[in-house]
Order: structure tokens, then C-alpha cells, then sequence
């Protein structure tokens, strides 16, 4: 698809994250480190008050707003940094800004954000155009 | 792990891990749609290679699996987040060609680099790297992976 520097996308990935949408991720992709799906394990392991989202389920969800956006062929290279941990109750927005385009990519400057606009993942893509 | 592992591509875990996350676009499930002809068959999303750790002989993050003999140990050398204070600090695909439901990935990883660095938020951090390259039936280089995991002294705060 054509794509010019300044050209954005926006969208609510994931509404009010549920245990069980942390569970449907770690049932699907394997990952089932306790941190991720009891509660109690998470406190007792590691301090935390609860779960959180596994990053590569914020990072999955920031890739649906890429492939929303440009269809699932068209990514070169995804790259993210985990900058802030997703609790249950959260509610994600991403966005991605094609920064660049030259010799038939584009670059995509991907972020992803709670509902107090701090962000959870902070990266890039290429995409072909 | 130099010699690698097999992961078969199955389209029903296709459509499980685009459901996870939310995403309903007929390529990750519908093979006879227009749309997934188009683009050649079943693809996966951007992510879908995770999944590779349903096949991973070694993994460690599924302490309830059922084995023969004693659960690998974790030992906190990327391959993303881990037990107790380790956190998955990034990950990076790259995409060299498209991955099908029928294909079959063999998946070999290998250490990258180790570095430490001082946090904020929850002390002395140490990173290390881990590199995963996933190749078809035909020996073609679909995807590599980069993923860097954190060891943290403290619990990193909400």
C-alpha cells in the first residue's frame, strides 16, 4: 500500500485486559510462567501486587494495529522495547507514524499506550510500500 | 541449542494465537477466503513464532509440563522474560519470508550478547541475548528473532 512520512494509525487494542485475555495468550503461545496467570505466585516469587500481561501479548496487540493498518504481508522488520508493564484493568491504544519511506519501505515509528497515556511498547517497523 | 527442534505450523494454533490476541482477519483461519488466497495460503501474524515454545524441548516456562525426568532449569540467558525478577526487555523480528499453517519450522537459537547496566526503577540490571532463526521444509530463512531479557535486584514497580 502507499505510505508517506506523516501518514498515522490508531487503534484501542485491547479494552479492560482480563485475566482471561492474559490466559487465552498464554494458553496460545505456550508461555505460562506463573508470573503471567497467579496472582499469588506473582507476589510471592517476585513482589508484585498481581499478573501482568506477558510483553509479548502487548507486543502482539501492537502488531495488530500494524497488520490492521497494512495488511499481513507487508512487514519487513517489527522491533519493540517493553517500557511498562500492562496490569489487568488496563486498556492499550496504538499508534504507529510512518517516518520514513525510501527504496520501497516504509519506516514506522510504533508506540503503545495505557490509559494514562504512558507507554508499555516503544519500537519500530519497516513495512514494504 | 545448535542442532534446533521442529515446529509444525498447524493452522488451529493459527487461529488460537490470532484469537489471543484479539484478531479476526480471515488469513490466520479461513482458508478459503479471497483474502487468504491472496496472500497464498494461512499466514501468521507478526508474533505467531512464539508459539515455537509449545515444541521447545527445553523451555522453561512451563513448569506443570509433563516430562520424562527432571524440568530444565531456567537459566535467565535471554529467550525473553523468565521466573521471579526476570522481565522480557525487547524483541525484534525480522522478516525474510512468509510463514504458512502446513509448514514446518526448524527453530535454532543461540546465545547473543550479555551487558549490565545501572536502573531506576529496580537496581542493577543485567541483560542478556538470545537469537532464534526459523527455517521452512525447504531450508528457506523465514524469521529471525532477537530477544533480550532483564534480570532485576528489586521487583520493578506498577
Amino acid at each position: 500500500m502507499a505510505l508517506n512520512v506523516g501518514d498515522t494509525h490508531e487503534a484501542v487494542v485491547v479494552e479492560n485486559v482480563q485475566r482471561t485475555h492474559i490466559v487465552k495468550y498464554a494458553g496460545a503461545s505456550g508461555d505460562f510462567n506463573p508470573l503471567h496467570h497467579d496472582d499469588v505466585a506473582a507476589n510471592k516469587m517476585a513482589g508484585y501486587p498481581s499478573v501482568f500481561a506477558h510483553g509479548m501479548l502487548s507486543m502482539g496487540l501492537t502488531g495488530r494495529m500494524l497488520t490492521d493498518w497494512l495488511g499481513p504481508d507487508a512487514l519487513k522488520k517489527f522491533g519493540v522495547r517493553f517500557t511498562k508493564q500492562v496490569w489487568p484493568g488496563d486498556t492499550l491504544t496504538s499508534r504507529g507514524e510512518v517516518t520514513a519511506v525510501a527504496n520501497g519501505e516504509a519506516t514506522i515509528k510504533v508506540v503503545t499506550v495505557n490509559q494514562n497515556g504512558e507507554s508499555v511498547v516503544e519500537g519500530e517497523a519497516i513495512a514494504a510500500v | 541449542m545448535a542442532e534446533g527442534y521442529e515446529f509444525p505450523v498447524d493452522r488451529t494454533q493459527v487461529m488460537l494465537f490470532a484469537r489471543s490476541l484479539g484478531d479476526i482477519r480471515p488469513e490466520y483461519s479461513d482458508p478459503n477466503d479471497a483474502a487468504t488466497k491472496a496472500v497464498g495460503g494461512i499466514v501468521v501474524p507478526p508474533t505467531f513464532v512464539q508459539c515455537s515454545a509449545h515444541w521447545q524441548p527445553d523451555y522453561p516456562l512451563d513448569l506443570t509440563r509433563p516430562r520424562k525426568g527432571a524440568a530444565p532449569a531456567h537459566r535467565g540467558d535471554g529467550g525473553g522474560g523468565g521466573l521471579g525478577r526476570g522481565l522480557h526487555a525487547e524483541q525484534h523480528y525480522e522478516y525474510h519470508n512468509p510463514v504458512h499453517a502446513g509448514d514446518t519450522l526448524t527453530v535454532t537459537t543461540h546465545p547473543g550478547e550479555r551487558w549490565e547496566k545501572e536502573g531506576r526503577r529496580g537496581g542493577k540490571l543485567l541483560f542478556s541475548e538470545s537469537i532464534t532463526e526459523y527455517r521452512n521444509q525447504d531450508g528457506v530463512l523465514c524469521v529471525t528473532a532477537r530477544s533480550i531479557g532483564v534480570q532485576t535486584e528489586r521487583a520493578v514497580d506498577a
